[in-house]
């Protein structure tokens, strides 16, 4: 071995520049000025300092929320300019080879899933129940602190190798479900299916422990009184959701140490030969993979549940069976894995019962829409952007759940599955069921965390453009799939498929127009924050207890704990003028101190990942030390928590009760204008 | 007073536990030097594992049908029925393609 391969591995600099195709060597430029902008920016303004002892090193469950949906947008933008592309490519593919290599192509459908399942949507709904949901339950913070923000470093490390694997090398072309024995060492023998197996498996360590955290949370940190049968809808979603995440989340870091296993320590898992079998595989990712898509949906059946009451000014119809569904739709998500490969090898029998069992999911997802629905009837429906989505979302939500039960049936599974027919469904449902819901609680809450409204204007932009670009980009994909399509196809020869290829690239244009809508959305509300602040703390005549405090709330969330006496605790203080009563008594508050494990872990999993990656041995083994090593040095830390002065806490709550006395009620008739500064005129029911 | 009762009879139920355990693991390990045959050994291995799990949530975690600990059995139970979904569930559909493809 000469000292080379020692220092550098199998990194070299023919395989490390992206110089395949002039398109990725423009993206990689575009990642990298970006970056270095943003290391500028932070210098020239002095903003190290604040962004590492304020942001990256806290452990505010707010701040790491904050954090969570930052990353997640960042993310979400290189995953629709890599959908664009590829559906640019499919619009002039006909006949010809396109503008992008086959091999490029591969890389962009597999970047664009793993993204946008792993480091956009999950980080995304990550983020919004770190922020909501210890708010909605009275409590001060998760249990664990420190591991939440653990949890963060992790996911940002494994998004950070996405990102180096644009500039350093090339992605794996496996599809964002990494099939073995494509992705075994005899097809695939670059570093891409590297990249892909440490991103995810970072990723999915870090979702499992914030599954455990969100779970011990909700039991254990609830307000005195908030049984679980008075907590706010979205707590049950994100219930749900984390103990699906302690479950589903271990099969697929089986799935990918294994197949690391194959490919660096030569085992035969997976493997053609040797005794491997793909099928474990397939089993194990699916596992995985079928609960994964209810993680995704779940929380935004929360946050439309959560919505649609508000903005409706009732109390959400049938909470019961909501919660009923919620738990149903959970459990039963563990029965219907093997839908996503009927067609590999298994009897009628068992594709008829997963099949049917698949179909089963309609039933609690129909009561919920049933729910909602009736939520609306007779309310004072004001349609504000977060029920636009909401709304937006039943209509087209439906369509998606209908052709997935289409898909459930094995016999047209069969005809269909691999086109693009699927690909329609799963964006249906995605797009739909998750994006508006984690957007809708961007215009949400955004008011709570930051003080200001959003801009309502662009907020509708946002919501028109993201709604027509989706129709326009995939429903003529039905079509497609039903004519034949494939899906990952580069290049085709069929003419009846141009005109819809041509359709859906229109509607993604649109969506591209979306995503410069969201920024503008952001800039420009930022820009008019002083006409839109909103100091009271409840903009929307809310009804659970996270609009009781000031907006953004102080650190430590509540001067006193709620008592809690039934559902819609906020909304019964407000009709019963109990709202923004002077406490008699302040406390100590106890509130954990930043510390640096988190982001030092995050370093760890990246020189873990992109050593291993490259067979830098030396790197890897630093990465694991240097997590050790902070493991062990966190140990000695005697002071992890500063206690706020009861005193303290008397001031600040006491400063701002008595700016609520200067504030005027507003009526939800101004709701969008300035004069809605955050108090409620308590009407409702 | 009490503290001292609470010593004692934790300390009992400890001990309990610990002999149980050890019982349970002596027997299986005891079929097998005694060359028991296959199908016997395997039986009563998983039926003293399944009671050895028993053991230790009852002597070790401290779960019982008691009105305070239904959370915990509660969860106890919802975790493993889901273990027996994803376990029953893959040796179901291995074995069925297992015997479709051969
Ligand atoms: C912005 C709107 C979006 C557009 C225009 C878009 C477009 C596409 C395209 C063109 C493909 C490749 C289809 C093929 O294989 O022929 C694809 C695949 C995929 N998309 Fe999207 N997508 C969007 C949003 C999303 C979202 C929000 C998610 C998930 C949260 C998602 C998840 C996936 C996944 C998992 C795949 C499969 C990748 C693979 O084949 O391995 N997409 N998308
Ligand atoms: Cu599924």
């Amino acid at each position: 071995m000469t000292l080379n391969d020692w220092l550098f591995g199998r990194l070299t600099v023919q395989a490390a520049l992206p110089f395949y195709s002039a398109i990725a060597t423009a993206a990689a430029s575009i990642v990298v000025v970006g970056a270095l902008a943003v290391v500028v920016l932070l210098t020239k303004f002095r903003l190290w300092r604040p962004l590492w002892s304020e942001w990256l090193t806290s452990l505010d469950h707010k701040r790491i929320g904050i954090m969570y949906v930052v990353l997640a947008l960042v993310m979400l933008s290189r995953a629709v300019v890599e959908a664009v592309m590829m559906r640019a490519q499919q619009a002039v593919s006909y006949d010809s080879p396109g503008y992008l290599p086959a091999d490029h192509f591969a890389q962009l459908f597999t970047t664009h899933g793993t993204i946008m399942i792993f480091f956009m949507a999950m980080p995304f709904l990550t983020g919004i129940i770190n922020y909501a949901m210890p708010l909605q339950i009275g409590a001060r913070d998760v249990s664990f602190p420190l591991l939440n923000s653990v949890s963060l470093g992790l996911t940002a490390a494994g998004a950070a190798l996405m990102m180096i694997s644009l500039c350093i090398g090339r992605f794996s072309t496996g599809g964002w479900s990494g099939y073995p024995p494509f992705t075994e060492l005899a097809f695939s023998p670059d570093v891409g299916p590297d990249y892909w197996i440490w991103a995810v498996t970072l990723s999915s360590i870090g979702s499992t422990l914030t599954g455990i955290n969100f779970a011990v949370t909700i039991y254990k940190e609830r307000a005195p009184g908030m049984h679980l049968f008075r907590m706010p809808l979205f707590c049950w979603t994100a219930l749900c959701t984390s103990i699906l995440m302690i479950f589903a989340m271990p099969p697929l870091t089986v799935a990918t140490a294994l197949l690391a296993l194959d490919r660096y320590a030569g085992a035969h898992f997976f493997t053609n030969g040797g005794g491997g079998d793909v099928m474990n595989y397939i089993n194990l990712f699916w596992l995985f993979g079928h609960p994964e898509v209810y993680i995704l949906i779940l929380p935004a059946f929360g946050v439309y549940s959560e919505v649609f009451s508000t903005f409706s000014a009732k109390a959400l119809y049938g909470y019961r069976s909501l919660v009923y569904a919620t738990m149903a739709i959970a459990v039963l998500s563990f029965t219907v894995w093997l839908h996503h490969f009927f067609t590999m090898g298994q009897g009628a029998n068992v594709n008829a019962v997963f099949g049917i069992a698949t179909m089963l999911i309609g039933i609690p997802t129909g009561v919920k829409i049933y729910d909602w629905l009736l939520t609306m009837f007779r309310g004072r429906i004001r349609f504000a952007v977060p029920l636009l989505f909401a709304l937006g979302f039943i209509l087209m939500f439906a369509i998606g759940g209908m052709t997935g039960i289409i898909l459930a049936n094995p016999g047209i599974d069969y005809q269909v599955h691999n086109t693009v027919f699927l690909v329609a469904h799963f964006h249906n449902v995605l797009i739909p069921g998750l994006l508006f819901g984690m957007l809708a609680a961007v215009q949400y809450w955004f008011p709570k965390a930051f003080g200001f409204r959003l801009n309502e204007k662009w907020g509708r932009t946002v919501f028109v453009l993201w709604t027509a670009g989706f129709l326009f980009a995939f429903m003529p994909l039905y079509a497609l799939g039903l004519l034949g399509l494939p899906r990952r196809t580069v290049e085709y020869f069929q003419g009846a498929y141009r005109p819809w290829t041509l359709i859906a690239a229109f509607g993604a244009l649109l969506l591209l127009l979306g995503l410069f809508a969201v920024g503008a959305w952001l800039f420009v509300s930022v820009r008019q924050r002083d006409d839109n602040r909103v100091p009271a703390g409840d903009p929307w005549n809310g009804r659970t207890l996270e609009w009781s405090m000031s907006a953004p709330p102080p650190e430590y969330n509540f001067a006193v704990r709620p008592r809690v006496t039934g559902r819609d605790q906020f909304m019964r203080d407000k009709l019963g003028g109990m709202a923004y009563l002077r406490p008699d008594e302040y406390e100590d508050i106890e509130i954990p101190l930043g510390s640096a494990v988190g982001p030092l872990l995050g370093i760890a999993g990246i020189l873990c990942g992109f050593g291993l990656t490259w067979h830098i041995w030396w790197m890897a083994a630093g990465g694991l030390l240097l997590s050790i090593g902070t493991v062990i040095a966190r140990s000695f830390v005697r002071e992890t928590t500063r206690i706020v002065p009861a005193g303290e806490v008397r001031l600040q709550h006491e400063a701002w009760l008595g700016r609520l006395a200067m504030e005027r009620p507003a009526s939800r008739d101004q709701e969008i204008a300035p004069s809605n500064r955050g108090l409620a005129l308590a009407d409702g029911s | 007073m009490n503290e001292k009762h609470d010593f004692a009879s934790d300390l009992r139920t400890y001990l309990v536990g610990f002999a149980l355990a050890a019982l349970l693991s002596a027997v299986p390990f005891a079929a097998v030097a005694l060359h028991r045959p296959r199908a016997q050994v395997l039986w009563l291995l998983i039926g003293c594992g399944l009671v050895q799990l028993l053991v230790h949530f009852r002597c070790f975690l401290h779960i019982d049908l008691s009105e305070q600990k239904r959370d915990d059995l509660q969860l106890i139970l919802f975790s493993v029925m889901i273990v027996v979904l994803m376990v029953g569930g893959t040796l179901w559909i291995m074995g069925n393609a297992h015997r479709h493809m051969m």
